[in-house]
């Protein structure tokens, strides 16, 4: 099966209903997608599937094929850091970041949608996202700071 | 031989006293070396669990050696070549590994200072240390300069530390107490490989445990065979009510073991308590009683009311974002784990035990998990994952947990109840104080006891005894009796501690212990009691304490949340908590603002907090506020879900915690002390943030709500 992942096309042998969290991890060794609980309540290996954020664990390979798959690794490098990569590194937004991946994903996701969103719209957002550290209040502030960067244009 | 192996060695010999973990691991060796490529590893015992102590010891590091942090490699906790730290709990690793390092790399810069001298031909009051560089400052040979790396050598530091090198002072601070951004943050936000759970080993493979039904669940019957032939099944492992599967592929492990739980018959009793009653369960049950502390004045004060009231938490789940997971290698009967355990040496003192080995043929090494907040299930599924590898011919298996393995046999945090008494004079003066407590011990971490405290060993066909949780003693911090003596100055006080002999749901260190639920009693109390003399509840704090630290944090706290202009609007209410946690740790003070809908809101805290020398203010900052926001999820929404027979809360629907719409706002004062010892911020804001919620809701609505958590039914139960 061909997948179309970070905008380059990977052969996956796999059977088409394997979750594409195990495909993405395992067979293209993309372990930024992490695995929280399998059933959609956590966030954690949320993904983009053209441009809309859902949970790798509950998406079989046969709805991932022939769509854009972005991962986290997909939104920037340290080269070439995501503006929400760049905030959440100046916010110091994580403890032990298990969590990010997925909210990193989901907030590129709504920046695109809406560049300008306020501090209730970002956590209306995230409320999918499970963050057990408490560093929810960082994030948002992550979040609004890359905002006017990514609006502003080139920054990435 | 690893001195690590002799922890009393330097007792023995009449050697000095160290400080922090230097006394029991005393080479300098065995705590940094120093690389001619320009690099300083660092062997630190103590494990990043997010929490952000790697960076907070690399600079210690980087601030008594004279170089830059990004010179500092922080090595990953393994038996084979670190410290024995024992483990990374109880917010001391600030005070073991850093002040362990801070010694030891004091010593190695007078060490290095003194061979670049002699290189030179100098004195070592002519030299200066500039990012590694040594630099001649004075005299003939002015400007002459060599470096740690072009020194390097490590015979140097094969020696065991003196400890007479003093580290700088307060005021020659450059790097300890910077807000240094966190060395793993990259990693974490660019998706890098980092977590135990993203290590791959050449031909390794994939396994998946079958959890017993309900706590003390048999398994009758176990049929295998439609899972033996599942295309990329290697192998079906049975050890009494312990079983696994093991494959090639990860989505394979998954669908063979949903095949396996659906062939398995288990044989189940009605073992757990009534869950609605579980205050009076936890009270009826027989106990080990202990008088933790007692005071009496010469003459008893005459005393002319009595106040009482009781209070009690659930059991709380870890809850930990990710599934426990291990990896675990045999080579002959030589075993190699891959653990996020907090203790790599008490691990492999448990692995050991269960499989008969000296424990020199186990090797233990660290990998981070995701983040931890007490004794969760690392240590079970590494021994999960040994058990399943002795299957697997050699190969690596990597096992991870299911959500519902993490949630329901991952150990809690022990259920407590909590009586409370007063006695108040005729002036109103709190004239006596008792404190009594029920609940399950607060540790049955690995590596303490004769037989192993790994979960599987309960569940093997020649099992180990079920381990009662216990209570470490007081002058560690304690465990159900964590912050039970009352921090405040009454005349008397008795505090006593039952320790319950029965143990239906296997409990174990969770953040802060006993404190949490001790401080919620303890300041909701005292605040029953401002309400009942109509005094203000901070003044009341104030008037029962002595130390100036804990009235600063008080102070600070008040002050900040602008407690004494504080405005009545309907349905909201403010609150204050306050503790020094252990009573001998981190000072904290924090004033809640909720307001009252259909749940309880919490708008906004204010936290004042004192932990001594700050090393990363920031990293203070982000412990305190999470650590808030964690107590403000367990005080609102969290109890571990059980009929008679099973745990239900198996999944985050069952278990909610807070999400980012429910959060509150968190402002964080640090009232910073450069001239007195640093201790630990992770669990300081627990039991205050607990109380001052609790507090704030009484303000709000005038009920008192004493049973955790404080939900809408609670409030309902309360006022009726």
């Amino acid at each position: 099966m061909l997948l179309n992942v970070n905008g380059a096309q990977h052969a996956v042998e796999a059977a088409e209903d394997t979750p594409l969290v195990y495909a993405l991890r395992n067979q293209l060794g993309l372990k930024g997608t992490r695995y929280g609980c399998g059933t959609d309540q956590c966030g954690a290996c949320y993904i983009l599937l053209d441009d809309r954020a859902v949970p790798a664990c509950d998406t079989p390979l046969w709805a991932a094929a022939g769509k854009r798959i972005t991962t986290v690794e997909g939104l920037g490098t340290p080269e070439r850091p995501h503006a929400l990569q760049r905030a959440f590194i100046a916010e110091q937004a994580a403890q032990c970041g298990y969590c990010s991946s997925g909210i990193l994903v989901t907030c590129a996701a709504l920046l695109a949608r809406n560049p300008d969103p306020s501090d209730g719209e970002v956590r209306a957002a995230l409320d999918r996202h499970l963050c057990r550290c408490g560093t929810h209040n960082r994030i948002v502030r992550a979040v609004l700071k890359a905002a006017p960067e990514l609006r502003s244009g080139p920054g990435e | 031989m690893n001195l690590a192996s002799r922890p009393a060695s330097g007792q023995d010999s009449g050697a000095p006293r160290l400080p922090g973990s230097l006394q029991t691991n005393r080479r300098l060796s065995q705590w940094l070396r120093i690389g001619a490529d320009g690099v300083v590893e660092v062997f630190s015992g103590k494990i990043e669990m997010g929490q952000g102590i790697a960076t907070a010891l690399a600079q210690i590091v980087a601030e008594e050696l004279d170089v830059a942090l990004d010179r500092v490699r922080m090595v990953p906790a393994s038996t084979a070549h670190s410290p024995d730290e024992a483990v990374t709990s109880g917010s001391q690793s600030i005070q073991q590994s850093g002040s362990a390092l801070r010694y030891a790399c004091a010593e190695a810069r007078v060490i290095y200072v003194a061979a670049a001298a002699a290189r030179l031909g100098v004195a070592a009051e002519q030299l200066r240390v500039e990012d590694g560089a040594l630099i001649v400052v004075s005299g003939a040979a002015s400007g002459a300069r060599i470096s740690y790396w072009q020194l390097a050598d490590d015979d140097l530091l094969a020696r065991e530390a003196t400890g007479a090198a003093a580290p700088k002072p307060a005021a020659g601070l450059q790097v300890v107490g910077t807000a240094a951004p966190r060395l793993d943050i990259p990693d974490k936000v660019f998706g890098r490989p980092r977590f135990v759970h993203d290590l791959e080993l050449p031909g390794m493979l994939h396994a998946r445990v079958l959890r017993p039904a309900s706590p003390f669940a048999r398994l009758e019957t176990l049929d295998a065979a439609r899972t033996q032939a599942l295309p990329g099944v290697i192998d079906v492992v049975r050890d009494g009510n312990f079983a696994g599967v093991l494959a090639d592929r990860e989505e394979t492990a998954v669908k063979a073991l949903a095949r396996l739980a659906a062939d398995a018959r288990w044989s189940e009793a009605e073992t757990l308590p009534d869950a609605a009653a579980l205050k009076d369960w936890l009270k009826a049950q027989r106990a080990e009683t202990k008088v933790v502390d007692e005071r009496a004045p010469e003459v008893p004060a005459s005393v002319a009311k009595t106040l009482r009231a009781g209070y009690s938490r659930p059991y709380l789940a870890h809850a930990s974002l990710a599934p426990s997971c291990a990896l675990a290698q045999w080579t002959g009967d030589a075993l190699h784990v891959w653990t996020h355990s907090q203790g790599i040496y008490n691990l492999r003192a448990d692995l050991a035990l269960a499989f008969g080995l000296p424990p020199q043929r186990i090797t233990v090494e660290h990998a981070e998990g995701a983040g931890c907040y007490g004794h969760n299930g690392a240590d079970d599924v590494a021994f999960d994952a040994a058990l399943l590898a002795r299957a697997a011919n050699g190969r690596p298996v990597r096992l991870q947990w299911s959500r519902a393995d993490e949630l329901t046999w991952s150990p809690f945090g022990a259920a407590m109840a909590i009586e409370l008494q007063a006695d108040l004079d005729a002036t109103g003066a709190i004239v006596g104080w008792r404190h009594e407590l029920w609940s399950n011990g607060h540790t049955s971490r690995p590596g303490r006891a004769k037989t192993p405290a790994l979960l599987a060993a309960w569940h093997r066909e020649n099992p180990s005894e079920r381990l009662l949780a216990v209570n470490p003693p007081l002058a560690n911090g304690g465990g159900a009796d964590r912050n039970a003596v009352p921090p405040y100055e009454f005349a008397a006080r008795r505090v006593v501690n039952h320790r319950l002999l029965y143990m239906p749901l296997r409990t174990s260190a969770l953040r802060s212990l006993g404190a949490f639920a001790n401080v919620f009693a303890i300041e909701s109390f005292l605040d029953e009691i401002a309400a009942e003399q109509r005094e203000d509840t901070v003044k009341l704090r104030l008037r029962y304490l002595s130390d100036p630290r804990a009235k600063a944090v008080i102070e600070a706290a008040s002050a900040g949340a602008g407690w004494r202009g504080w405005q009545r609007r309907e349905g909201c209410g403010h609150g204050i908590g306050y503790a020094r946690y252990k009573n001998s740790g981190a000072y904290c003070a924090v004033v809640a603002e909720v307001e009252a809908g259909r749940e309880i809101r919490v708008r906004r805290l204010v936290i004042a907090v004192d932990v001594g020398r700050v090393v990363n203010p920031d990293g203070v900052a982000n412990q305190i506020e999470g650590g808030a926001v964690q107590a403000a999820s367990w005080t609102l929404k969290e109890a571990v879900r059980f009929d008679r027979t099973r745990v239900t809360s198996d999944a985050w629907e069952t278990y909610p915690i807070l999400r980012f719409s429910e959060v509150p706002a968190v402002e964080v004062e640090i009232l910073d002390r450069p001239e007195e010892a640093s201790s630990g911020a992770g669990e300081a804001a627990a039991g205050p943030t607990a109380a001052a919620i609790g507090n704030a809701v009484f303000d709000a609505l005038g009920v008192r709500v004493r049973d955790l958590p404080i939900t809408a039914e609670r409030i309902v139960a309360a006022a009726g």
